[in-house]
């Protein structure tokens, strides 16, 4: 893992919302981490946690009409993200930060030609002109494994299968070289040969182009498969975050072990039915100042009531924010 | 047991050649491009084959039928009618061309500021509301009262009482393209491929232009088809009142409502022209129904069972609005 580095991006105390009629959602909540060069940072949690919504405000990507950052900073280049222009994000999008999303079905504009829509962020960040767009996306296109590029940028999305148009989304964010991309579950929407596929190629690309990737997933699988490190995210906080290997080996928040129970091992003994984590997550129109998970905790105790514990140290870059693990402030007192 | 499956047919080419194909293979649109493509040769070059100057009135020859002299017959004062119909098809294509582009060009616009522009929308749509509930007919008396003279002295007395017809005309008729505009517009801004566009850093000018207008295109063009047939109507309407163009400048409804007084008598002089309009408009929906089935790239697949795909129900409901819309203009003048 590449640390000692100055990290790429710093994500300091990220909070989101998003308005509804009539109540305010807490989407993100405090997220703080860095990404360091080259790192490949696995994101994981299950639906709602505010993965995708805490990587779209960092690009201000957000819905304007609906949601909002309320607070934080990101460092990228010793910029704040949050407080950048419009015209600054917008030109760092697609030039520093690629961004590939989960269902390539709908990523796709329906009436443009593949072509054009690769060619877009060439002819937007680089200037280039209609020709020479159009090589560089012939180019792109033979980059992520699709062949006879030529023919194929003349057709519309339509014509090619989800995993091809996921290889596209792919090329199109990593038209300009970008220094980091946000893989918002590229392989969700694909069946699984097609999954193992796209995972190859990126994780192939990554190492052509050196670049820092953040992957959004609730796949745990894939995550053992292609990330250094990795943030688990519950109800809009980080509730651990660990190297990869130590995370799999030693769990130490009870979401992260009930994620990891609820992995089906063909391995393991076979049992009646797959261990699911029971309740819901907690809804985020108003937040309590307990831990988020202790509803459906099954390790809870007592002083689980009382205020929600922060980011505690486990090992090396390894913290957890559970009550379990000790305290540091009181351990140094006693 | 082995036989060879069968060829995959090559996919056609994409681009404009494909939209070409996929207009030609619908047989409505083509028949009406033909249509409509005669009916504007005719009223272009008729003239100089039919030679009889449509103001020339011959008294012996008055209210007569069909004839090999006169073939569609004359009128009360004894005018050709036929070179009457060719030359005021000029000027009804003309006007309602001209209305339709302003106005849909407006009406584009204001939708598409409305439907991206968030503090825009409200105002935009107020204002359509305002436009909708002015009673149009007394207004257009007002403004054409007000400028007719000026625009007269100005440019001439056919120059200027066109532009003032069209400019009217397109004026008041923006607003049901800019609400259709708009509600596509908002539907597609939420689009996945918007967000994935501004994900790759494309500048909000070039997202309406390069991502949201293509795809509001269809229905862009069924508001054209229906605006031509509107601006002609409503110029028929204009011209009944006395406030269109002058009958000696016919003009497809000039001829129309010159004739309704006559009708039982010589049904002909009403036939004529209102064949001549009913045949444009139509001939205009059908090429709109092929535009817009021909511009969508996925037009190249069979036809989604259970009609997914818009274009069946469209042409009828496309002609109800028409008829709804003319009878609504023309109930206007019993006021």
């Amino acid at each position: 893992m590449p640390d000692g580095a100055a990290p790429i991006l710093e994500v300091r105390d990220l909070a989101a919302v998003y308005r509804t009629r009539d109540a305010v959602v807490h989407a993100v909540n405090g997220v703080s981490f860095t990404l360091g060069r080259g790192e490949v940072l696995g994101l994981v949690g299950e639906s709602g946690a505010g993965k995708s919504a805490a990587m779209l405000a960092l690009l201000g990507l957000l819905p304007a009409r609906s949601a909002s950052v309320v607070g934080g900073q990101v460092l990228f280049d010793g910029d704040d993200l949050l407080r950048a222009t419009p015209e600054r994000l917008r030109r760092l999008r697609g030039s520093e930060f690629g961004y590939v999303f989960q269902d390539p079905a709908t990523s796709l504009n329906p009436v443009l030609s593949i072509g054009h829509q690769l060619a877009e962020p060439l002819r937007v960040h680089r200037g280039l002109s209609r020709r020479a767009a159009r090589a560089g996306a012939a180019e792109l296109l033979a980059l992520v494994g699709i062949p006879d590029p030529k023919r194929r940028l003349e057709q519309y999305p339509h014509q090619f299968s989800g995993g091809q148009r996921q290889r596209v989304m792919i090329a199109m964010a990593l038209a300009c070289k970008p220094r980091v991309l946000i893989a918002d579950e590229p392989t969700t929407a694909l069946d699984v040969t097609v999954q193992a596929q796209i995972l190859e190629l990126l994780r192939d690309l990554r190492r052509q182009l050196g670049m820092a990737v953040i992957w959004i997933t609730h796949d745990l699988g894939v995550i053992a498969g292609i990330a250094d490190r990795v943030i688990v995210m519950y109800a809009g906080r980080i509730v651990e975050q660990a190297p990869v290997r130590a995370l799999f080996a030693d769990p130490r928040h009870p979401y992260t072990r009930a994620l990891l129970a609820a992995l089906p091992r063909p391995d393991g003994p076979r049992e009646a039915r797959l261990r699911a984590i029971p309740g819901q997550p907690p809804r985020l129109e108003t937040l309590t100042g307990d831990c988020p998970f202790r509803p459906r905790c099954a390790r809870a105790f007592d002083r689980c009531a009382g205020p929600r514990p922060e980011l505690r140290p486990v090992g090396p870059e390894h913290r957890a924010a559970c009550h379990l693990v000790p305290d540091p402030a009181e351990t140094a007192h006693a | 047991m082995t036989e060879p499956l069968p060829a995959i047919p090559p996919r056609r080419r994409g681009g404009r050649g494909a939209v070409a194909a996929r207009f030609a293979a619908h047989r409505g649109a083509v028949a009406g491009l033909l249509v409509l493509a005669a009916i504007v040769a005719l009223t272009l070059f008729g003239p100089l084959l039919h030679r009889i100057d449509p103001q020339y009135l011959d008294y012996l020859d008055r209210n007569q039928g069909m004839s090999w002299k006169h073939p569609l017959g004359t009128d009360n004062l004894g005018r050709d009618l036929l070179a009457q119909v060719l030359s005021g098809g000029r000027v009804s294509l003309a006007v309602g061309t001209s209305a339709m582009l302003l106005g849909l060009a407006l009406g584009t616009l204001v939708g598409v500021l409305a439907g991206f522009v968030r503090w825009l929308d409200g105002p935009l749509m107020r204002l359509v509301d305002l436009f909708l509930a002015l009673p149009l007919l007394p207004l257009l008396l007002v403004v054409i009262m007000l400028f007719r003279d000026s625009l007269r002295a100005a440019f001439g007395p056919e120059t200027g009482i066109f532009l003032l017809i069209v400019f009217v005309i397109g004026v008041t008729s923006w607003m049901q393209t800019a609400r259709i505009v708009r509600g596509e517009v908002l539907a597609l801004r939420e689009q996945e491929y918007v967000l994935a566009a501004r994900a790759i850093g494309t500048r909000p000018r070039r997202i309406v232009t390069r991502h949201i207008l293509p795809n509001v295109l269809s229905p862009i063009v069924v508001s054209a088809a229906l605006g031509v047939a509107n601006a002609i109507l409503l110029e028929s309407a204009l011209s009944f009142l006395g406030l269109g163009f002058p009958s000696d400048f016919p003009t497809w409804g000039r001829l129309l409502f010159d004739g309704v007084n006559f009708m039982s008598l010589h049904p002909t002089r009403v036939i004529w022209p209102g064949l001549a309009i009913s045949l444009t408009v139509l001939s205009v929906n059908y090429i709109g129904d092929g535009l817009r089935d021909a511009m969508d790239p996925r037009g190249d697949l069979p036809p989604i069972a259970g009609g997914a795909r818009r274009n069946r129900r469209g042409r009828l409901g496309v002609l109800l609005a028409t008829r709804r819309n003319g009878r609504r203009v023309l109930q206007g003048k019993g006021e």
